[in-house]
């Protein structure tokens, strides 16, 4: 603010106000309410775990409150199998197709990079075009598909490369196909952001110095992309460890993912404070990536001025 | 970058679209499928748009959803804005740090997390769950969307057009109103389509923070999807697909003509 009049300040005072409001009290608040419910333990009562917060009671009843609060829930997490297996296998799922993100995605955005100037637009519309269809919609048009009695099967059995229907529904295939296809967007928008900025006269001083294509493509293009791989990377990754509606309709059920696990856990076991701890641990595990994210985004969006 | 594409930019962007294409129009084309079976094409028909139109809870679910959407896209579009005016406009101030923590992390934070969050300070204060809990929880969702959006069209703007109505004794209100609200128009439309068609489409948030009587259509649809797949559904997915692509269309032709506009205003100021 370079000597901004008063009444500038006043009017910019009020402009922090009101989102700021809205985000502190349904945003940060209600994460301060899952750490303390974490902390409580499961009661057969409306709402269904204690202690309960009580104002009325004041500091004897806040104390009285603080003692109640229990790492029980935390310590069911870290001692039984299924909560840890769920936990990993989010963060394979996550890597694994982040992997393959990058892979599928970057021929995809250095190929629209390379179009015609003109097309390029259209090449970008016609990618963000299916981002703006539902998100559940996208993933059931793949049930159409993969079901036994699926399009993928007839296919397949018309062209007799199989004699009977494989199983493709329920599987973990199902699942990568399914993040692969909804994800793809994100990870292909930051790098064709990035490779489009890059500057034409460095693949030519590589070419004029006699650089085969292949070494500069290595040399010179994918290190300039990495900001824009690692912004693809993380808008996908984080997302996908928390995911819930693509392993739910697509994979099996013999391991769950951490999404899938808090939605059981708080909708068919009604254990509130477990489901919070879930919520609790995965977000202390995102909050690193998150944090990096958002130095990215910061970065790109203010830091272009 | 250096133009001209080779065979192998052309076929990895074919290959791309054909992959991002293919499944949607499998579904809209067997939407018209007279057969009730997917792997049986029994000729085009309107059969499953008609029945469409006799299920109650289908419609009535789109009702609530489209209501939902359009009360939360327009209360985020509110809030977004302000919030990337002053990450944009007002330098550093205090709490800055925080304010954009908050404003950026429901971008990449898991719907599990915002859903459950939400409902329990819901229920934290006794709040009767239904259509109002909702629209908040969508609200808080999108408005990080907008604010991304109004926020790079608010960089890539030149300030000496405020500057100068500023200087000849515009208040910043006025300044505010008349000359940066008209510029930046193009981006808080899309920012409010954009709220708009992921209120629409939310199924995890949706589903922790809604109450009784307050069934939107993807949570209505996700319970019949359990189910395995049915025609209807393929109907109503298409007609949301028709809707979503003639916006898109429309947003495009706005920000289109506004770009144009623009390039004609800059043109002149330069002549």
């Amino acid at each position: 603010m370079r000597g901004e009049p008063q009444g500038r300040k006043w009017s910019g005072r009020a402009v922090v106000l009101l989102p700021c409001v809205w985000l502190v009290v349904f945003f940060l608040t209600p994460f301060v309410i899952v750490l303390k419910i974490s902390l409580s333990q499961t009661a057969l009562a409306q709402p269904p775990y204690s202690p309960v917060f009580d104002l009325s009671a004041g500091w004897a009843g806040f104390l009285d409150f603080a003692r109640q609060l229990s790492l029980e829930s935390f310590r069911l997490l870290f001692t039984d199998l299924i909560y840890l297996l769920s936990y990993l296998k989010s963060l394979q799922v996550a890597a694994i197709s982040t992997l393959i993100l990058v892979l599928v995605g970057y021929p995809f955005a250095y190929g629209i990079a390379r179009a015609p100037r003109g097309w390029q637009p259209l090449l970008v519309m016609a990618l963000v075009l299916p981002f703006w269809t539902s998100f559940l919609i996208r993933v059931y048009a793949w049930i159409n598909i993969l079901q036994r009695d699926g399009l993928l099967n007839d296919v397949l059995m018309r062209l007799h490369i199989v004699d009977v229907p494989l199983i493709w529904l329920s599987s973990d295939t199902a699942i990568y196909i399914g993040i692969v296809y909804s994800y793809l967007p994100f990870m292909v928008l930051p790098l064709y952001a990035a490779l489009e900025k890059m500057d034409e006269s460095l693949l030519e001083a590589a070419a004029d110095l006699g650089c085969p294509r292949w070494k500069t493509f290595w040399l010179v293009v994918v290190p300039l992309s990495l900001p824009g791989a690692a912004a693809g990377a993380l808008l996908c990754f984080i997302p996908i460890v928390g995911e819930f509606v693509i392993p739910d309709l697509l994979g099996g059920s013999e391991t769950l993912m951490i999404g899938q696990t808090l939605w059981t856990e708080f909708f068919a076991n009604r254990d509130w404070p477990v489901a919070s701890a879930i919520a609790v641990t995965l977000l202390a595990l995102l909050l690193v990536p998150m944090l990096f994210y958002e130095r990215l985004q910061q970065r790109s969006l203010e830091g272009g001025r | 970058m250096r133009r001209g594409a080779s065979l192998f930019n052309i076929v990895s962007v074919a290959i791309g679209l054909a992959f991002l294409y293919l499944p949607i129009s499998i579904l809209v084309i067997y939407s018209f499928n007279a057969s009730r079976l997917v792997t049986v094409w029994g000729g085009w028909s309107l059969t499953w748009y008609r029945e469409l139109l006799n299920d109650t809870a289908i419609l009535q679910a789109a009702w609530i959803s489209l209501r939902v959407a359009a009360l939360s896209a327009t209360a985020a579009t509110i809030l977004g804005t302000l919030a990337a005016v002053a990450l944009v406009r007002l330098g550093s101030f205090r709490g800055r740090l925080l304010f954009s923590g908050m404003v950026y992390a429901p971008l990449v934070m898991p719907e599990v997390i915002t859903g459950l969050s939400l409902l329990l300070l819901f229920v934290a204060f006794n709040v009767d769950r239904g259509f109002w809990t909702i629209a908040i929880a969508h609200t808080t969702l999108t408005m990080c969307f907008v604010t991304v959006i109004v926020q790079s069209r608010l960089i890539g703007f030149d300030r000496s057009l405020e500057e100068a109505a500023m200087d000849l004794g515009c208040p910043p209100l006025k300044t505010f109103l008349t000359i940066t609200l008209p510029l930046i128009a193009p981006a808080i439309a899309a920012g409010w389509m954009l709220a708009f068609t992921l209120s629409l489409d939310d199924l995890v948030i949706a589903s922790f923070t809604t109450g009784p009587g307050a069934t939107t259509l993807p949570i209505r649809i996700y319970s019949e999807v359990r189910l395995g797949v049915k025609p209807e559904i393929n109907a109503v997915c298409t007609i949301m697909i028709a809707i979503v692509a003639a916006g898109t269309v429309v947003a495009s032709l706005i920000t289109k003509g506004g770009a144009a506009r623009r390039q004609r205003e800059a043109l002149g100021a330069q002549v």
